[in-house]
């Protein structure tokens, strides 16, 4: 090849590049799009496009209550956790390199899940309070299993091993804070276990979506940075990003997007881990992963409290649907990295 | 090795006695503090008075505890040794929740009652998922790594607890009956379900005892092993299905309890050394004392409520897990 | 290519550094000749990777400074450094996936602000980078499909992209045969030809340091032994203080510069 047609063969990979990512996220966010319309429409019977507008307008002869009190919050509640979860998931692979070491395997899930259980229950918080300590929580856990797995040598496998372990006690201290719960149904305990939308109201989305914006747009902030992360934390400070600084904001913004979502709805199981795995799949090595992972996420959460909803011969709140999809999906994750003998 | 086999008989003489203060605690501690009186006449049957009833009940209770936790004990102490890996439990290997998976389907499905049945799917679906996490876990190079087989094993734990819930939570009937059972509890115990259980019981000790001349020699790895005349691989599976046949009796029996399997193994050898004809039945001995002690501590902790065994031993051993991970510079870490 | 490098003035002065409590290197004063090709030697865990590191700003030292024209690179922001000083890490790792061209690219990183879109000198920087290692004709190609000479030599790429004055490297010939070690080194010196860029690398061989070297500099227990030309460097003595072995140096029949030839055990005439 002579330098003219390297040129022209790199400007035109930019552009299809450019084109692909254009296209792949426009189609998701109409994915996205439709299943919104799917769930505010369709339940038990569907309603007809029209009475939909009228519905959400207002009017007086549409079924206002079915529309805005009961579907509206679901929708809006699965769309910013999905959200959360999808971006909140990627920038931790992203930034540790490895698919295993989303928030729901290493256990940031489990601490905002118990410390939610824990502030409602014991201490009777509500409201923001609630996603303040799930915050707070996470990042010590965060803080808590870098501390225990920081070692000289291969940390990458040490912290996914420590992560479940943290796991497993923090869900035991749900458990235990549900028993002393004065009505513990089974319905709530659900909700903290695996994850549910089920009796969304809209002042559970508005500090999601508060969440969603902040801290969002920290991680847009630092996206760049996060990308040239993944040459090695040599190689990127070579490139002039501070591995450490870059590593702290993404840590806060991924704990704050998804200790938001968890108190709002449970941590709803391996939404977080499943998105960016998917998402590198539809973007292929181009940009774009990260929100394309967070649109992903709203698609799971969507689709998975419709098919729990209306699919099955029975209800199953969403964590349920997402977990049964999930673990075979990890199995297989599991199977193809031992397969090439490589770094997951 | 006279030392050697002195200081083990002084180790399993002390197991016992711990196992029988064990024993003593759990029978005098409880959600009720009753008088010595009354707790002298629950034990001899005489059952006149509230304090002696709940002491009664604390007896098949307490033997439970000590039967589930010995067979969880060895069943860990043999799960390591076969796969050298030092991060090996039935809980963490999902095998747990394997039995537990073909338990509950076999209640919800299939209307399955009796005692002896629930052991037979207990056991079929902890080989099963024995099996199938160990092929997951041995998929390419190196082996079936610490890492790997750990990963495998949450998985498969998290995929048959969303199927246990997709399973159960249609059908009101069942659900208050199997959450209990599932989160790992020795409290609803009847000398009725313990007693099918024995003979099971003791042909997985005895597989389990049978395969410790293997155990030690795979300790030096598969071609040394080979290399002093053992044949490796049905060295394996008789020890495999001693390690099974235990676990799935005590998930029958109590539902998924994790750790003890982890945690035990790891105490014993520091006190008992790494010779698993000495390693299991201390293994059994340590299991029976963890499990009976975390039953009395969930006793207390949650009072007028109780905790679940299950719970104790998580909240327990998830640190000793984390400390092992620590500690150990694994293959694959 | 068509930018020629700024003569840059890189020095250590009274340099500790190590990891943790550990300290490695102690009291190293240096002066990097601008321009040259400087080779830093010594046996394992003498401290070259860690001097390396240090005066790549990646290590905080313990104590003493390193200057770049005369500021401290540990204060200046590390996009600026990076502007100017390159690193190619001992085993960077590469997302993946990623196609060459777009791991080339990756090197402009330190010239675009953070709404900055891709320019045309950036294009023409990852277009240089790519015909001087001659890795044009697998620009489109995956990193992973490449062998282990080309994908050194793609990493090199990378850090010719972000067309610094200096380019330090850690050992970029381990884990090549020796057909593409001697590949990787001519590309550097071509470039430092080309475009005067100062090169300071960590060589594990101790003959291709001397060749391919202007500037050598023997490390011993994380000090610095002796420096210079090769020629002065390069003694049995030295050999046996750095490495702990009886040696000769003959002259190198290619190059005519001295070539050391280690003395063993067993195998030799000289007894």
């Amino acid at each position: 090849m002579s330098a003219a047609e390297v040129h022209m063969a790199l400007a035109g990979r930019r552009q299809r590049e450019g084109r692909r990512v254009v296209l792949a996220l426009g189609g998701l966010v109409a994915l996205v799009f439709c299943l919104v319309f799917l769930t505010l429409s369709c339940g038990r019977g569907c309603l007809a496009p029209a009475d939909l507008m009228a519905a959400l307008l207002g009017h007086e002869d549409a079924p206002g209550f079915i529309v805005n009190d009961l579907r509206l919050p679901r929708a809006a509640l699965s769309l910013v956790t999905g959200l959360c979860f999808g971006l909140g998931g990627v920038a931790f692979q992203v930034m540790l390199r490895n698919p295993l070491a989303s928030p729901d395997i290493i256990g940031i899930s489990a601490s905002a899940g118990a410390a939610a259980v824990f502030a409602i229950v014991i201490l009777s918080f509500d409201g923001w309070v609630v996603s303040a300590v799930a915050v707070v929580s996470g990042l010590v856990v965060v803080v808590m299993i870098w501390a225990l797995s920081s070692r000289r040598g291969a940390a990458g496998a040490r912290l996914i091993l420590i992560g479940i372990g943290v796991s497993a006690m923090l869900d035991s201290v749900t458990a235990y804070v549900l028993l002393e719960a004065p009505a513990w149904d089974r319905a709530e305990a659900m909700r903290w276990l695996t994850g549910s939308v089920n009796g969304a109201q809209m002042g559970q989305v508005w500090p999601v979506l508060g969440a969603l914006v902040v801290f969002g747009g920290l991680l847009a902030a630092v996206s760049r940075d996060l990308d040239i992360l993944r040459l090695g934390d040599d190689a990127a400070q070579a490139l002039g990003v501070r591995a450490d600084g870059t590593r702290l904001r993404v840590t806060v913004a991924a704990v704050g997007l998804v200790a938001f979502a968890t108190s709002a709805a449970g941590p709803i199981s391996f939404v977080a881990f499943l998105s960016g795995p998917i998402a590198a799949r539809v973007m292929g090595p181009s940009r774009g992963l990260l929100p394309a992972a967070g649109l992903i996420g709203a698609v799971l959460v969507l689709a998975g409290d419709y098919v729990g909803q209306f699919m099955l011969p029975y209800r199953l709140p969403v964590g349920v649907v997402t977990g049964a999809v999930g673990a075979p999906f990890l199995l297989y994750l599991i199977v193809r990295t031992n397969r090439n003998g490589g770094t997951i | 090795m006279t030392f050697g086999r002195s200081s083990a008989l002084f180790g399993l003489s002390g197991g016992v006695v711990l196992v029988l203060a064990t024993v003593f605690l759990s029978l005098v501690i409880g959600a009720r503090s009753v008088p010595w009186a009354e707790i002298w006449q629950g034990l001899n049957g005489q059952i006149d008075s509230i304090g002696a009833a709940a002491v009664a009940v604390r007896v098949p209770r307490t033997v439970l505890a000590v039967l589930a936790g010995a067979a969880l004990g060895i069943s860990g102490a043999v799960m390591q040794g076969i796969t050298r890996n030092p991060l090996a439990d039935p809980g963490i290997l999902g095998v747990n929740a394997g039995a537990a998976l073909f338990v509950v389907v076999g209640i919800a499905w299939f209307n399955i009652s009796g005692a002896a049945t629930f052991l037979w799917l207990g056991i079929a679906g902890a080989g099963c998922a024995a099996v199938f996490v160990y092929a997951i876990g041995s998929v390419g190079q190196g082996g079936a790594t610490p890492l790997k087989l750990t990963l495998a094993g949450t998985a498969t734990s998290i995929a048959a607890s969303a199927f246990i819930i997709a399973v159960v939570l249609p059908r009101n009937d069942i659900a208050g009956n199997v959450q209990a059972w599932q989160v790992g509890g020795v409290g609803g115990a009847r000398f009725q379900t313990i007693l099918p259980a024995l003979p099971f019981a003791l042909v997985g000790l005895l597989l389990s005892l049978a395969s410790a001349r293997i155990l030690n020699a795979l300790a030096l790895g598969e071609e040394l092993a080979a290399g002093l005349g053992q044949n490796v691989a049905l060295g394996r599976i008789v020890a495999a299905a001693g390690a099974i046949v235990l676990c799935g009796v005590a998930t029958a029996l109590c539902g998924p309890i994790g750790f003890v399997g982890l945690v035990v193994p790891h105490l014993c050898r520091l006190t008992g050394g790494i010779d698993h004809r000495v390693l299991i039945p201390m293994a059994g001995l340590g299991g029976a004392v963890l499990l009976g002690l975390a039953d009395v501590a969930g006793r207390i902790v949650a009072r007028p409520n109780e905790l679940d065994v299950g719970i104790v031993t998580a909240f327990v051993g998830a640190p000793f897990f984390i400390w092992t991970v620590r500690r150990h510079r694994m293959r694959g870490l | 290519m068509n930018v020629m490098a700024k003569a840059r003035q890189l020095t250590a002065q009274e340099l500790s550094a190590g990891y943790d409590r550990r300290t490695i290197l102690e009291d190293v004063s240096l002066e990097v000749p601008a321009g040259k090709i400087t080779a830093i030697v010594g046996g394992n865990a003498c401290g070259k990777s860690t001097l390396l590191r240090t005066l790549a700003r990646i290590l905080q030292p313990k104590g003493g400074s390193v200057l770049l024209d005369g500021k401290a690179v540990h204060q200046m922001p590390s996009r600026a450094v990076a502007q100017v000083m390159g690193l190619l890490p001992q085993s960077p790792i590469a997302p993946e996936g990623i196609t060459v061209s777009d791991l080339v690219g990756r090197g402009r990183h330190p010239h675009q602000g953070l709404f900055s879109r891709w320019s045309a000198a950036d294009d023409r920087a990852v277009e240089a980078a790519l015909e001087a290692t001659g890795t044009r004709a697998f620009a489109e190609r995956e990193l992973d499909t490449l062998s282990g000479g080309q994908r050194q030599r793609v990493w090199i790429a990378m850090a010719l992209a972000q067309e610094t004055d200096v380019l330090l490297l850690d050992e970029p010939t381990t884990f090549l045969d020796v057909a593409h070690q001697i590949e990787v080194l001519d590309l550097l010196v071509d470039m430092n030809l080309a475009r005067g860029t100062t090169v300071v690398m960590v060589l594990h061989d101790l003959n291709l340091a001397v060749r391919y070297a202007d500037h050598l500099v023997a490390l011993a227990d994380g000090r610095i032994h002796s420096e210079g030309a090769p020629e002065a460097v390069l003694t049995e003595d030295m050999v046996r203080a750095v490495f702990g072995l009886e040696c000769r140096i003959q002259r190198d029949p290619i190059s005519g510069g001295p070539s050391m030839v280690p003395i063993g055990r067993h195998k030799s005439q000289l007894a």
